[in-house]
């Protein structure tokens, strides 16, 4: 009831004015049997002062990463959000706008994704970028529709085992109905198979899709697997961490033609994942072939420099089943929150945060694998993530873990059998030595009580690996 | 008080050296870099971003911000995209770290707050939708649309059924054809009739053993309610097709009808429509779907389940799922938001919501429709459709030119050119927040731009910050980042 604006008697005035004697015979039109009969059986109304007890006590019984310390990662990460962020994004103009289909009254919007658009650009090395998809894997199943469209190859899409499983999961779930088939291929060692990737590809694929740093933390080959890709003709698809950007090589070094990526760590919170920030960016040859919208720049009828949405023949409201995607509503505001994210941090804010977490990262790792029982399972260059192998079962360890107060891992059991006994471990900026320290004495601790706790007989690797092979 | 002066761009401001302190020194031993990583895997230099003091940034963005229209700022009547109020209360609760330190992977012991709220909208949204399952994954309407495709392909496979068309009425949203072409269906087109609603007989006409699903949007994109809508899921449902809602206009009939009363089997809600998520300059939203129980095991999983002994989980043990379309669990932020809304609102506030949009239309149609005729006349429900063909005939005004005159009088323009039945279409949703003296102004700037000089309003808007942009150059010579 709370935000309607009119009165008893405007209402009485406006049934008047258009003949009606009733709120009820607006929907006089409506056949009679197909009204509802009794009122919707959803909750009653809160005042915003009960809205906020509620919700307030429904909150409180969280405990996310205010309340236990985060190591928490696979594609989402508690990095530091700087206020003005917040501060700046939290504007009703941008805030309470839509789609700037008035360039004259959205220049706000406009230039501010232009800029965002500028600063992938300059983060990835590409030549275009477009306006936001809606998460990092909605991007790559984008991404290899894209190449599907650009090569005309029809056959199949080859992707590392590396990649996030449910970035994999979404390409699958894209293609089920569709001509190509999903290759995997697999990575043993925790980086993909090159050879193998390479004889998988064929003159068919139009992809090869691979995440760097990917999904276990660790760095591929990205100069070879492109390599590999472009021998046979394929384009080669990257998912990136935009914040490794500040340290690693940018994409364009190594050849890559479409980049994606999710953005959720430019300044944009957790939130239980989501709304989160789906990138794309690629070589400027393709920008016909881009999902989303893009915005451009211009002049005005007096020949000031602004920006309108530009190359809208390609989206769903013009082209309709020829358009290159079906997205509309996208995610604007997560963009203005990277954008804003960038320009305060800066290159070398951003190389901070990229360097704080991979030296953090690095200690954690080394502090982990000394703890007796936990050993690294993949040794080898990664970024701010790593993966752990216990002696123990993960769930109970990670339980305990969590009772003393840490957010420890995540257990890949639930992604991939042959990975039960591992744990993967993230590390940001905000995370402090001492927090590091006392992740590995919580480990320890919990170790030592659930060897202590166990028969002899049940202890060791969980009997799930016994599947090893067999996903 | 601000200046509407476009600020340079970020990259213009920039000055070697300046910066912001955000982040601590690092505070573990330090290791040479390439001890850590090697050096082929690291950049030769920091990417070039834009160096600024937080001030510029601070003033960068909020002079930007100034030069937006928005619903915070002014009256906002832009037709299918339900631009109503979005209220404080659900900013500051969405505040809360109880939502936004909340990681998607967390133990579920720790998350019983959220899943509980999530639960719940689950629930409220089948009740609303009268279906029986509902799936919070999809990250917009057309994403919905997409998972809603895919629920119906993989139903119809299981049964051993293969059917390979979508049809779409010609008055539909672009979304639905691009959706019925990303899930691999042929999209058929069925016309609309004389009055503005689905032509019956080219309907049955087009319908067959091949038709998999109709989507039919109603309240339609011209305003009007479908009163067919029983019929015709009759007719799909003794082919075996499954009929679909866009809902997108559901605005107008919470509380009034339900779909799942009316025949329909699947649909997607957006909630940053109906249920007020801020639309933060092009998303982000939400695209719920709910589907009759026969359809339900095929949402994409997790969803969210409850024990017996009342605790809640994510269930991903979902064997005949389609899969998922995104990854983590959903846009949360934006569905935090719509359970808040309904939460302020309750049975007879939903209900309430439907009537004011619908009476605001009415109202307004009523004030305007002498001098801008609307071609499927009738009772409206939450919007209406007018068309400016004959101004366009007789003096060369077209609905582009009344929507830019629009902006100098200070109000955002309605949608224009959809839905593509319509010549020269104005599409105005005024919705239920806005109050009559609102409306009565807006009636009456629409009407003294139609009595202007159609030479001023060729060359309007003349009073916003930039006149009217040369689109065909940023397309013809497209520059899309700044080098
Ligand atoms: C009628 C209709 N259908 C579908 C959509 C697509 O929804 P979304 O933009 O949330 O993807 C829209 C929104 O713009 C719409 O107006």
């Amino acid at each position: 009831m709370a935000y309607i604006a009119n009165t008893p008697d405007d209402e009485r005035i406006m049934l008047e004015r258009i003949g009606l004697e009733s709120l009820d015979d607006l929907f006089r039109h409506i056949p009679v049997e197909l009204r509802l009969k009794h009122p919707l059986d959803v909750p009653p109304a809160l005042s915003e002062l009960e809205l906020s007890q509620v919700i307030g006590d429904l909150t409180a019984r969280n405990q996310g990463a205010d309340q236990r310390v985060c190591f928490l990662g696979g594609g989402s990460f508690d990095h530091f959000i700087p206020a003005v962020v917040d501060q700046l994004a939290g504007r009703g103009e941008f805030f309470t706008a839509y789609t700037p289909y008035q360039p004259e009254a959205s220049q706000g919007t406009l230039q501010a994704v232009f800029e965002y658009q500028t600063l992938i650009c300059q983060l990835t090395g590409m030549e275009v970028s477009n306006s936001s998809l809606y998460d990092g894997a909605s991007a790559t199943a984008e991404a290899m529709l894209m190449a599907q469209a650009i090569t005309g190859r029809r056959g199949k899409i080859v992707v590392a085992e590396t990649v996030h499983p449910e970035y994999r999961q979404v390409l699958e779930t894209f293609l089920a109905c569709l001509e190509p088939r999903l290759e995997v291929v697999p990575g043993p060692t925790g980086v993909v198979d090159a050879p193998a990737l390479e004889a998988a590809i064929d003159g068919d694929t139009a992809a090869v899709v691979f995440q760097h740093p990917n999904f276990l933390g660790r760095l591929e080959d990205a100069r070879a697997l492109v390599a590999a890709a472009h021998a046979k003709g394929a384009l080669a698809i990257v998912v990136v961490d935009p914040v490794s950007l500040g340290l690693l090589a940018p994409p364009s070094t190594y050849g890559a033609d479409i980049v994606v990526g999710e953005g959720q760590s430019l300044g944009n919170p957790m939130s239980f994942g989501g709304p989160y920030l789906g990138i794309l960016a690629c070589r400027g040859e393709y920008v016909r072939k881009m999902p989303g919208r893009i915005v451009g720049e211009t002049v005005d009828r007096d020949g000031k420099r602004c920006w309108v949405l530009a190359l809208q023949t390609r989206e769903q409201h013009i082209r309709r089943e020829k358009a290159t995607s079906n997205i509309c509503t996208n995610q604007g505001l997560l963009a203005l929150r990277a954008a804003i994210y960038l320009a305060v941090m800066g290159p070398r804010g951003l190389k901070l945060a990229a360097e704080s977490s991979t030296r953090k990262a690095h200690y954690a790792a080394q502090r982990l694998a000394a703890v007796p029982g936990l050993e690294l399972a993949f040794p080898g260059p990664f970024f701010k993530e790593f993966v752990i192998r216990a002696n123990v079962n993960p769930q109970a360890l990670l339980a305990s873990v969590l009772g003393q107060g840490y957010h420890g891992g995540i257990a890949l059991g639930r992604f991939d059998r042959r990975l039960a006994d591992c744990i993967l471990v993230a590390v940001t900026e905000k995370r402090t030595s001492d927090e590091i320290d006392g992740l590995a004495r919580a480990y320890e601790h919990a170790i030592a009580d659930l060897t202590a706790a166990a028969p002899p007989g049940q202890r060791g690797k969980p009997q799930i690996l016994a599947s090893a092979g067999s996903k | 008080m601000y200046k509407l002066v476009q600020p340079p761009l970020l990259f213009e401001s920039s000055r070697p050296g300046r910066a912001t302190a955000v982040l601590p020194a690092c505070d573990v031993p330090e290791r040479p870099l390439d001890e850590l990583i090697p050096r082929e895997f690291l950049r030769q230099e920091p990417p070039p971003l834009p160096e600024l003091g937080e001030l510029d940034v601070v003033r960068h963005y909020t002079n930007l911000s100034t030069l937006n229209m928005s619903i915070d700022s002014n009256f906002y009547p832009l037709g299918s995209c339900t631009m109503k109020y979005n209220p404080k209360r659900n900013e500051r609760m969405a505040a809360l770290p109880g939502l936004w330190a909340q990681h998607p992977y967390q133990d579920e012991r720790t998350l019983q707050g959220l899943l509980a709220i999530l639960y719940d909208l689950q629930e409220i949204l089948a009740e609303i939708a009268g279906l029986d399952a509902v799936s919070l994954q999809p990250a917009a309407g057309a994403q919905g649309e997409l998972t809603a495709l895919l629920v119906a392909a993989r139903y119809f496979r299981e049964r051993g059924e293969s059917r390979g068309q979508v049809l779409i009425p010609d008055s539909a949203h672009g979304t639905n054809p691009a959706s019925a072409h990303l899930s691999g269906f042929e999209a058929v087109t069925i016309k609309s009739d004389g009055r503005g609603l689905v032509d019956l007989a080219d309907f049955k006409a087009k319908l067959s053993d091949q038709s998999a699903v109709f989507m039919m949007t109603n309240p339609n994109t011209v305003g009007l309610f479908d009163p067919q809508i029983r019929e015709i899921a009759d007719l799909l449902h003794a082919k075996g097709g499954l009929l679909y809602l866009d809902g997108a206009n559901m605005n107008a009939i919470l509380g009034i009808v339900r779909p799942g009363d009316m025949g329909v089997d699947l649909m997607h809600y957006n909630p940053h429509k109906t249920f007020s998520g801020p639309h933060g300059g092009g998303g982000p939203g939400a695209g719920p779907i709910a589907v009759r129980e026969h359809l339900a095991p095929y949402l994409p999983a997790p969803v969210v389940a409850r024990k017996a002994e009342g605790e809640y989980y994510l269930d991903h043990d979902r064997p005949h799922s389609i899969g998922r379309v995104r990854s983590f669990f959903g846009n949360t932020g934006v569905l935090f938001r719509a359970y808040c809304y309904i939460r302020s609102q309750g049975p007879a506030g939903l209900k309430r919501i439907a009537q004011h949009a619908v009476l605001n239309a009415n109202y307004l149609k009523a004030l305007v429709e002498d001098v801008y005729p609307v071609p499927y006349d009738g009772p409206c429900m939450h919007e209406f459709v007018a068309s400016a063909r004959a101004f366009a005939k007789e003096r060369g005004v077209r609905a582009t030119d009344i929507a830019k005159r629009l902006l100098d009088y200070n109000v955002h323009a309605p949608t224009i050119y959809f839905p593509l039945i319509i010549p020269e279409a104005l599409m105005v949703e005024p919705t239920e927040t806005e109050s009559r003296e609102t409306l009565e102004s807006f009636a009456e700037i629409l009407r003294a731009i139609a009595a202007e000089n159609p030479e001023l309003l060729h060359h309007a808007p003349h009073s916003t910050p930039i006149s009217r942009p040369d689109e065909v150059r940023a397309a013809k010579q497209p520059v899309l980042s700044w080098k």
